[in-house]
């Protein structure tokens, strides 16, 4: 092993933070695929992973990527909620793996809407 | 991206002797079955402190809190929460009976009132790996401190963050190092003291194991403020897990050159070594602790000179607990204004405490100074089970004293704790229901130090086996009001006259029972009464004939055959037979038809 010098512990850090972000509760944007079984059944599965590698090639480290349950829509799965922090949510319907590259380099990256995927903005009303 | 979700098992003592390494080996096994193997990473963490709902396993992000977790609830977590997304409501925390199930670890009272500085790191990095401790900023206060600061910036810079030493008696840490940067001589050593010898406290040991890389950069830094060459881990050997992961640690530390020769590149070198001791309590004391490591008789020695002056093998030697030096990374990275924004006047920081005894949440917290016994005890402790009354509650562990109810709303800090006739002492937080016998209680922490004493002076070694005496003369109700004098006047004695802060301190249960529960040692002396029923010889069992159904459960747990009686029929009980074993009181509470049919009586009830 190379013995360290100084500076070279930021190194080791910004390398191992991709991976120690994900444990800071910190980040700009959530990205949640619904996996109901209607879900997983329209290709769900795939769509999680592909965004999973577009983040990682892209070295996008603060968006979480999470799960949940079916969104209530069954006919437009599979299905994503994009949070961006201060914004309201957004849902995708329809997605096929272009797709999701299109809203990751246009609503993750840059900030705007891909208007023809969205389903609804904002959530239902709860108590 | 890595991996979307990380799962943080507990691999603290208490979660890895409830099963929580099968636990993670399950989950991996899982996981893959759910081909989740690339998106789901497993991590074994330290201690999360909520000892009492273990094994504990914490989904991040978004911090889903899962409790009492066993191998046979993996499948369903797995697929349910990591695939699907929706968290697993059986599996989560519930206050009480009929309250809704807590989702988020910050929801649960527990979590929600503990403001951490030294264990921010617990239950979100794996202890055995260097390379999580660097990504969240570890050794960048070391690297800071080497780099940038001469050692008098270092000193000054703890000296007005106001921190005091965590091993009990609350020295200002910052002006112990100037001692010993000034004191003469070439080599000076460090050492860390992890002792910890309060039974029922288990800070230093968590700290150990949960982050142990943060207790070698506070060393380090030490050493760099101090100009020490070498120092020593003292733990005991009754901490397994805490030595091997100090010790991969150390190893680690010494691969990335932060320990050892020419540290980070720079001229400076310190090294560092493991020593285990064999748990006696006095070796925590610091001079007994140097006769220890130097291979002798672990006593104590008069002081001065202190071990500043002269330590080990007679040079300059700076000891800090484990939890002081677990407080230094922060103060150098974020100043000393930072840390001494928190807390009171006097008292600086944080404090661990180790919460155990009559409560319902038992674990670690970590808690700012200056916060109230009662926050501690109902917020975050969740109260006295079983719908009990709160009685009183050790600090200090033996050494410290039993505040009453009306202390509930103390300021726990160090001079409030001491004004109270108590001491913060390491941590050890015992809380005590009306179930309990504040003279049995005193004569309990009094005999684990007369086991404990080495010896040495005559106050310890005689006076406080002469205290034990008079307490088990009031305990069977043999004692008069004379004893009671006398027990004052001989724990007065042995505080002021002992050699070491063992016997000192020894007196303190006894002193601070009297203080504020003089009525009972008056009950148990005039009145023959022990209040809280727990005093044998003043004690006895009978049956209540109306209220027995004779349902034979007491029959059966009776060890002597002291009961007796055909089924359906009130049961007779000789008091001759009975050795007051309690355990017929027990069942019939909690397993009989009639319910509570044996009564205990004292004094002149019975
Ligand atoms: C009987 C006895 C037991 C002690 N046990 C411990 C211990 O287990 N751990 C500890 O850090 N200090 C213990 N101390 C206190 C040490 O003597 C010493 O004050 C302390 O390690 C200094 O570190 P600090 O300034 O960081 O608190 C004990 C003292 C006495 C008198």
């Amino acid at each position: 092993m190379k013995k360290l010098k100084v500076g070279d512990l930021k190194k080791i850090r910004d390398k191992v933070q991709k991976t120690t972000n994900l444990r800071k509760s910190q980040s700009r944007a959530v990205i949640t695929v619904h996996m109901g079984t209607c879900g997983i059944a329209a290709g769900s599965r795939q769509i999680l992973t592909r965004i999973m590698a577009i983040l990682e090639k892209k070295k996008i480290d603060d968006v979480l990527v999470t799960t949940s349950g079916c969104a209530g829509f069954c006919s437009r799965e599979p299905m994503i909620t994009v949070e961006v922090k201060g914004e309201p949510p957004v849902k995708y319907g329809d997605l096929t793996e272009q797709r999701i590259d299109k809203i990751i380099s246009q609503h993750i990256i840059q900030g705007n809407l891909v208007k023809e995927f969205v389903l609804a903005l904002g959530s239902e009303r709860t108590y | 991206m890595e991996h979307r979700l990380h799962l943080l098992v507990c691999a603290g003592t208490g979660c890895v002797a409830n099963r929580s390494f099968q636990i993670k080996q399950k989950l991996e096994q899982e996981i893959i079955k759910n081909g989740l193997q690339d998106e789901v990473k497993v991590i074994s963490t330290g201690c999360q402190g909520f000892c009492e709902r273990g094994p504990v396993v914490i989904v991040k992000p978004g911090d889903i809190f899962y409790q009492q977790v066993k191998e046979t609830d993996i499948p369903l977590l797995v697929e349910e929460h990591l695939l699907k997304g929706r968290p697993v409501k059986k599996l989560m925390y519930k206050p009480s009976g009929k309250e809704p199930p807590v989702q988020k670890m910050m929801d649960i009272g527990f979590f929600k009132h503990q403001r951490l500085i030294v264990l921010k790191n617990r239950g979100r990095l794996d202890p055995e790996n260097i390379d999580e401790y660097i990504g969240f900023d570890g050794y960048l206060a070391m690297e800071k401190a080497l780099a940038t600061m001469t050692p008098e910036q270092i000193i000054e810079e703890i000296k007005k963050s106001g921190l005091r030493g965590r091993g009990g008696a609350g020295f200002p840490t910052g002006l112990k190092w100037e001692f010993c940067r000034k004191a003469k001589g070439n080599l000076k050593y460090l050492v860390c003291n992890a002792d910890e010898g309060d039974p029922g406290a288990f800070m230093d040991r968590s700290i150990l194991e949960s982050d142990p890389h943060l207790v070698l950069e506070g060393i380090i830094i030490g050493a760099i403020a101090i100009g020490a060459s070498k120092g020593f881990i003292y733990v005991r050997s009754e901490y397994p897990l805490a030595v091997k992961r100090v010790k991969i640690a150390i190893e680690q530390a010494q691969d990335y050159g932060l320990l050892g020769d020419n540290i980070l590149g720079t001229d400076f070198s310190f090294s560092l070594d493991v020593i285990q001791g064999a748990g006696a309590f006095v070796c925590g004391e610091e001079t007994a602790l140097i006769a220890s490591i130097q291979g002798q008789v672990g006593r104590p020695r008069p002081r001065p000179p202190y071990p500043a002056e002269s330590g080990l093998w007679g040079n300059p030697t700076n000891i800090n607990n484990v939890e002081t030096w677990a407080n230094i990374p922060g103060i150098i990275q974020k100043g000393s204004q930072w840390y001494s924004s928190i807390g009171t006047e006097n008292s600086k920081g944080t404090k661990i405490f180790s919460l155990v005894g009559k409560i319902n949440n038992t674990g670690l917290v970590e808690v700012p100074m200056g916060i109230t016994l009662r926050e501690i005890i109902y917020e975050i402790g969740g109260g006295i089970p079983n719908k009990k009354e709160f009685k009183a509650v050790q600090t200090g562990g033996p050494s410290g004293g039993c505040l009453p109810k009306q202390m509930l709303d103390l300021s726990i800090d160090y001079d409030s704790l001491t004004k109270a006739g108590s001491i913060m002492g390491s941590g050890g937080m015992i809380v005590m229901d009306e179930d309990t016998c504040m003279v049995d209680l005193a004569k309990y922490f009094l005999k684990f130090t007369v086991e404990e004493s080495c010896g040495k002076c005559t106050p310890c070694r005689v006076g406080t086996r002469n205290m034990v005496d008079i307490l088990e003369k009031i305990c069977s109700g043999q004692a008069t009001l004379d004893d009671l004098d006398k027990l004052e006047f001989l724990a007065k004695t042995v505080k002021s006259t002992a050699l070491c802060g063992l016997g000192q301190t020894a007196p303190n249960p006894v002193l601070t029972t009297l203080r504020y529960f003089r009525d009972e040692y008056i009950s148990h002396i005039v009145d023959k009464y022990c209040p809280a029923l727990v005093c044998r010889d003043l004690i006895e069992f009978y049956v209540i004939p109306e209220k027995c159904t004779g349902c034979q459960r007491c029959v059966s747990v009776c060890p002597t055959g002291a009961i007796t009686g055909p089924r359906s029929q009130p049961h007779n009980l000789d008091k001759d037979k009975c050795i007051k074993c309690r355990a017929c009181y027990e069942i019939c509470r909690f397993d009989a038809i009639a319910g509570d049919a044996i009564r205990i009586k004292s004094g002149e009830e019975a």
